[in-house]
């Protein structure tokens, strides 16, 4: 099995308008993806939601500025480390990882133990 | 046969000519080059090594097939001489096997029954089809393993490499080619990074022929096929042929690519020539190999009866002086008839069982043309009826700009140009040379000549290739106005 990250990038607007409504349902299709990453024969190992950017603080060199480290359209709005078999194990998971404002984008985790 | 490939098993005497032996070996390369690096891949879980110990096999050949004769079957001796180049590599060098493998999946794909194949190409793994190898749940003893973080490294190297040790003295080689195209053209690369990987990894050219073919700087080429190489073994796309589920999918992008391959030759993007034979026949010859190994697949049989079909025209698309030829004016006399009848053959086959595919309808709509006496003569109510299901089949601007086309004949040239002016509405055929030169055509039977020019201007704008160009040029000429 591979581990993957599943980055969620979402329009922030979306939410930050957004009624209780919304974010109950986005709440809960993030706890039926849980249950459907067990069926598809794949493992969650971790995941986050994260603040808005508006929270964000980034540090280059030793200068601290407020906000995120790019500013766009779609931020990074959340994440989920999975395992996997293959990438297309991967790809058929991330396809179900709720993102309506926006996509997922999944990039495989670095071997680092230098095996 | 028996397992002594390697020792000779030659059909020809001691006395091998030097011209002999390269002919032959240049044949090999372009008859096994694909299922040689295959099998190699596998043993070498690794598609640069791969490669390596393919290109040092052929290599070996000049010398051995010189002073040994040549062997009966080519492909095995490469294959296994690869494989074991392979497999001495991984053995020297233990930091081979601790690099990202590729990821391969234990069981055969569905269909592998290519006579032309080396080594009687049935494979040991036929007795594992057809039930194992729709099922990737299986996939538990590939490759990495299910022990993350592997214990004897990702290779997983005790088990499958010992069996892999073994299988490089085995008399039977599985068929891996589908494996390869299907791994080039894995929709998480790019288009152009498919067409590449195909080029470089199922035909066996260098870089430098593909930039060549491409012109793209040989540089950019190089940093294209490496970072899709990368991308195969970090991100772990498997080798392995997809699942029922997927297939369909995963097919469509392969016959993409190999209609891609064929339409930059077809009419090359720029440059003197208006075809790129050498494009064309690597298309023409990937559609044949894809085809001998999936021979059940429908749209294949309608890609290779569309190349075909299409291809039969190619020495009557230009005259004497290389200048263009519609098909309007080109001498049907001279269509390759025997190309004509393999295509209309498989046509046939492509059309039956179930609606059509997009690659199918094409071919029937070449077929059409290829079959009628004349221009005049051609059966253009029922060409736009094919359109028609080819619109519904695959929505696209390009199909849309046809069918009007085919309309032209059928119901006059304005009924054309109204559904003309929609396309250009609609903007996805912006910078698409084909819109203003049909459009320019269809003025010009209107006898509207001002703005016939204006449009063969506009088309003229849009395309580098040289007959083209001068085709346009000379329909200037012809429709301005005289004073």
């Amino acid at each position: 099995m591979t581990q993957y990250v599943i980055l969620i990038y979402e329009n922030e607007r979306s939410y930050a308008d957004a009624s209780p409504q919304v974010w109950q349902t986005a709440m809960e299709a993030h706890g039926r993806f849980a249950g459907q990453v067990g069926e598809k024969g794949g493992k969650i190992l971790g995941g986050e939601a994260l603040q808005p950017t508006a929270t964000a603080t980034s540090i280059r060199g030793d200068v601290v500025t407020d906000g995120p480290f790019a500013e766009t359209k779609e931020a990074l709005g959340g994440f989920y480390l999975i395992e996997a078999r293959d990438l297309d194990h991967a790809l058929e998971i991330a396809k179900l990882c709720p993102a309506p404002y926006g996509g997922v984008e999944v990039r495989p985790v670095m071997d680092t133990s230098g095996g | 046969m028996t397992g002594d490939a390697v020792t000779g098993d030659a059909v020809t005497g001691d006395a091998v000519t030097a011209d002999a032996v390269g002919a032959a070996v240049a044949d090999a390369h372009r008859r096994e080059w694909a299922f040689v690096l295959a099998a190699t891949a596998r043993v070498a879980r690794d598609i640069d090594l791969a490669e390596e110990c393919v290109q040092d096999a052929y290599v070996a050949a000049l010398d051995a097939w010189s002073r040994r004769g040549i062997p009966r079957n080519p492909g095995a001796w490469l294959t296994t001489t690869a494989r074991r180049r392979a497999l001495d590599a991984l053995r020297r060098d233990r930091t081979l096997r601790s690099k990202l493998p590729l990821l391969i999946e234990p069981h055969s794909p569905p269909a592998v029954t290519e006579p032309a194949g080396p080594g009687s190409g049935t494979g040991r793994g036929g007795g594992t089809q057809p039930a194992g190898w729709t099922g990737p749940g299986g996939a538990t003893g590939s490759g990495g393993g299910t022990q993350p973080a592997g214990r004897t490294g990702p290779g997983g190297a005790t088990g499958r490499g010992g069996e892999s040790a073994a299988g490089a003295e085995d008399d039977v080689i599985p068929d891996d080619r589908l494996r390869l195209v299907f791994t080039c053209c894995h929709p998480a690369l790019a288009r152009e990074a498919q067409v590449a990987l195909t080029l470089r990894l199922v035909c066996g050219l260098t870089t430098a022929e593909i930039a060549q073919a491409f012109l793209v700087p040989e540089p950019t080429m190089a940093a294209r096929v490496t970072r899709a190489k990368k991308k195969i073994s970090a991100a772990r796309i498997a080798y392995r042929v997809p699942g029922a589920a997927e297939l369909p999918d995963r097919l469509d992008a392969v016959l993409t690519v190999v209609h891609l391959l064929y339409t930059t030759g077809h009419t090359a993007p720029a440059g003197a020539d208006l075809v790129r034979a050498d494009l064309v026949d690597r298309a023409i010859g990937l559609a044949r190999m894809i085809q001998a190994l999936m021979p059940d697949e429908r749209e294949v049989r309608g890609l290779l009866a569309l190349l075909l079909l299409t291809d039969a025209r190619r020495d009557t698309r230009a005259d004497a002086d290389g200048r263009l030829l519609l098909l309007e004016d080109q001498d049907r006399s001279r269509w390759d008839r025997a190309a004509i009848d393999e295509g209309t053959a498989l046509v046939a086959g492509a059309l039956r069982g179930g609606s059509p595919g997009r690659f199918a309808l094409q071919a029937a709509i070449a077929a059409l043309h290829a079959e009628a006496p004349s221009y005049r003569q051609t059966d253009w109510p029922q060409l736009l009826q094919l359109y028609r299901e080819l619109l519904r089949a695959w929505p696209s601007p390009v199909v849309a700009l046809n069918r009007a086309v085919v309309r032209a004949m059928v119901d006059g040239p304005q009924s054309a140009l109204d559904e003309i002016a929609e396309l250009e509405l609609d903007g996805r055929l912006a910078g698409y040379r084909y819109l203003p030169a049909a459009k320019a055509d269809l003025l010009r039977r209107l006898s509207r000549r001002t703005e016939a020019a204006q449009a063969y201007r506009a088309a003229l704008e849009l395309t580098d290739n040289a007959a083209e160009r001068d085709f346009l040029t000379r329909r200037i000429a012809e429709v301005a106005p005289r004073g």
